[in-house]
């Protein structure tokens, strides 16, 4: 019987994979495909609180589909963000936008 | 074990082990479709726990929106065919370090909890969400749902102001 906690490890494998990508790449965008595996392992989580947990309120269901709209949010103005850094830097690395560095 | 514990754990690894080849691979391109891979199994995990609304959106957005948008950026701003450069091999070691340490503790917390759960397990069905998303009254989240359509607005409006500024900046190069 599949019980709350193989779901959770599950999004907490995600979570930790997230985090490590983050923290190993240099390149912006798959940077932001490390920030969206987090995203997915939060939302992940509320589902799963929600069906074994609390299923009488729709709490959980609505902030999946908030965190959802958020993260479309999110990636498109990165992604514009980037192609413009590409267009002055002609790069994306993390390591040639340093002008505001002290 | 019955059929649905073994779907259970196909999804999980198809996951677990796309999302490991998405943040490990030295091709972007590839990992890009290492992450739609482990995105299509979080919609599918979705399924299995009967929440088709949420797989349905996870579907629309992620697999056929933010993919789609990272392919994109990925062909406008990186050389084809041109590997990662590889991360020095201290940053790798602390940072595996740091994630497992991450997960063990948030594992051992998760196991020693001791959740109680309830025998009447939830679903979400459609015109529940409906209803809810657009009332104003116990439960309702019509105040959200406004201020996340608003968010959405700020950001479209956003990335245009972004995608305007340079193009004016190159225009204006080209005439002096």
């Amino acid at each position: 019987m599949i019980g709350l906690e193989h779901i959770l490890f599950i999004s907490t494998a995600l979570f930790f994979l997230g985090i490590y990508g983050f923290l190993t790449r240099r390149n912006l965008i798959t940077m932001l495909m490390s920030v969206e595996l987090v995203l997915n392992s939060v939302n992940l989580n509320f589902i799963a609180f929600h069906k074994y947990l609390w299923p009488s309120g729709m709490d959980g269901v609505f902030f999946t589909v908030f965190v959802i709209a958020i993260a479309a949010a999110e990636a498109a103005v990165a992604i514009a963000i980037i192609i413009n850094l590409y267009k002055t830097h002609r790069s994306i690395l993390v390591d040639t936008a340093e002008e505001l560095k002290y | 074990m019955d059929a649905a514990t073994i779907i259970f754990y196909l999804l999980a690894a198809m996951t677990l082990g796309s999302a490991l080849l998405a943040v490990t691979s030295r091709q972007i391109f590839r990992s890009a479709i290492y992450l739609l891979f482990s995105l299509i199994g979080i919609a599918g995990i979705y399924f299995w726990l009967d929440y088709a609304f949420i797989a349905a959106v996870q579907i629309v957005v992620y697999v056929g929106g933010i993919v789609v948008l990272i392919i994109f950026s990925i062909f406008l701003t990186q050389q084809a065919g041109e590997d990662l450069p590889k991360p020095k091999w201290t940053q790798q070691l602390f940072a595996a370090l740091a994630a497992f340490c991450g997960f063990a503790l948030v594992l051992v917390q998760i196991l020693q909890y001791g959740f109680t759960e309830v025998t009447q397990t939830g679903t979400a069905e459609e015109d529940r969400i409906g209803r809810l998303m657009l009332s104003t009254g116990e439960g309702g989240m019509a105040f959200p749902f406004e201020l996340v359509s608003v968010l959405l607005l700020a950001a479209m409006i956003g990335c245009i102001v972004i995608a305007m500024r340079k193009s004016s900046n190159e225009s204006s190069a080209i005439e002096s």
